[in-house]
């Protein structure tokens, strides 16, 4: 797939500047502020998730159309070690990092869509979509 | 023979100098910025060329190249100048000296020597660039830390901690340990977290959040979460983050009225001027009618 914009996550201050590309972007599609602050935050789970647990990856950005609605589109590549059991990490309360467990579900709750494909050991892809309302 | 190479150049440096400042200028047309006026620019590029010379023709590095570069950073140019400047001056020494040859020198010689003379000054000035702006990078990072988790102690028992900006690793634990030194520092019972001004609460920040809140309670003393933004709120239950544990409202204003109740204290307003007028007024009054 052709994406418009990617933003590589390398430092965890990578983090920061995806959401921040991600919030200017939803905003210039004409997204509510409730919803800016659920994208952002989003996008913040899934560069975290990135950069936690496979290193290095990047976050893109597209607009998509459906009929009659737009809405935003974020992929979230790595090349990391995989998930192993997706149903596992989907579960409320699961972590291998001590944290709270509420990343991926959470991120599923707070978007539209959400799509997600992993291989152990060649990487994960994460595709969550979100429409203006 | 190297020597003569050299030679050549200084000796030819006046029309060097008028072939690299063409150069420059087209270049210049390329990229043009209009927030340098053409005057600061020819005189920079005039200072610049007769510093490589000077350097060439010492072929050691002058304490003139520094002043240069730093009055460049200063200016706030690109790096870029800097290297395309050298750059093209390599280009247009080589050739020089290539149409210009008299001595049967072979090409991949002049190249080589070429770039023996230019080399270092690129080296230096890339050195000194980047020395610079990792210095300012250090420095701000020590003014950000400094700003990081300020406890304000309002009143007896009770602080505040606002916090400004992205919350990372780094800073939760500066948080946790300046929220904890000052709960003991202060003798507060209550603590309010403002995050007013955090723009996104992620699973992580508030994780961070959580585990402070439980540490200032094992020490005995409450904390109260305020400044959480209706967006916020409503992120927060999304992600399905449980903050029951502890109080929370919405703007520090009620959670500071909370915090009063909580540690028994009241603000009582002072009898203000205009009471004591009234009050003169009544007592007049019934001075009248009595």
């Amino acid at each position: 797939m052709d994406f418009r914009t990617c933003v590589n996550i390398q430092k965890e201050w990578d983090i920061v500047g995806a959401r921040q590309f991600g919030r200017d972007f939803s905003k210039k599609l004409g997204f509510g502020i409730v919803d800016q602050a659920r994208i952002a935050t989003a996008i913040s789970e899934l560069a975290r998730n990135i950069y936690l647990y496979a290193g290095s990856g990047k976050i893109c950005f597209d607009e998509v159309e459906n009929v009659g609605s737009r809405g935003i589109c974020i992929v979230a590549i790595d090349t990391g070690p995989g998930i192993k059991d997706i149903s596992q990490v989907m579960e409320d309360g699961f972590s291998t990092s001590g944290g709270l467990g509420a990343g991926l579900p959470g991120v599923k709750r707070l978007m539209d869509e959400f799509d997600i494909t992993s291989k152990t050991g060649e990487g994960t892809e994460i595709r969550v979509v979100k429409w203006v309302r | 023979m190297a020597k003569n190479l050299k030679e050549i150049l200084v000796e030819n440096s006046n029309g060097l100098v008028h072939m690299w400042l063409e150069e420059v200028a087209e270049k210049q047309k390329e990229v043009t910025n209009s927030a340098i006026s053409q005057d600061l620019f020819e005189n920079t590029n005039r200072e610049f060329v007769n510093i490589i010379f000077g350097s060439v023709e010492k072929e050691s590095l002058t304490s003139d190249l520094d002043n240069f570069t730093e009055r460049v950073i200063n200016l706030g140019w690109p790096l870029s100048y800097l290297t395309d400047g050298l750059q093209l001056f390599k280009r247009v020494a080589i050739e020089y000296l290539i149409e210009h040859e008299e001595l049967d020198v072979p090409v991949p010689k002049v190249l080589r020597h070429v770039d023996e003379l230019v080399n270092p000054i690129i080296n230096q000035l890339v050195n000194e660039y980047s020395g610079s702006w990792e210095n300012t990078v250090s420095l701000q990072r020590v003014a950000l830390q400094e700003l990081s988790a300020p406890l304000i102690p309002v009143m007896d028992n009770i602080t505040v901690m606002p916090l400004i900006g992205t919350i990372d690793t780094e800073r939760a634990k500066f948080i946790m340990e300046n929220l904890l030194d000052g709960v003991i520092k202060h003798h507060a019972e209550v603590v309010l977290i403002d995050i007013t001004g955090v723009p996104v609460v992620d699973t992580m920040v508030a994780h961070h959040i959580i585990q402070a809140a439980e540490a200032v309670r094992l020490i005995g003393s409450t904390c109260i979460l305020v400044g959480i933004r209706p967006e916020i709120a409503q992120t927060i239950v999304n992600l399905g983050i449980d903050l029951s544990k502890f109080p929370t409202k919405s703007s520090l204003r009620k959670g500071f009225t909370t915090a009063l109740e909580m540690t028994n204290q009241m603000i009582v307003q002072t009898n203000s001027e205009e009471q004591t007028i009234e009050e003169l007024i009544d007592s007049l009054d019934r001075s009248e009618q009595s």
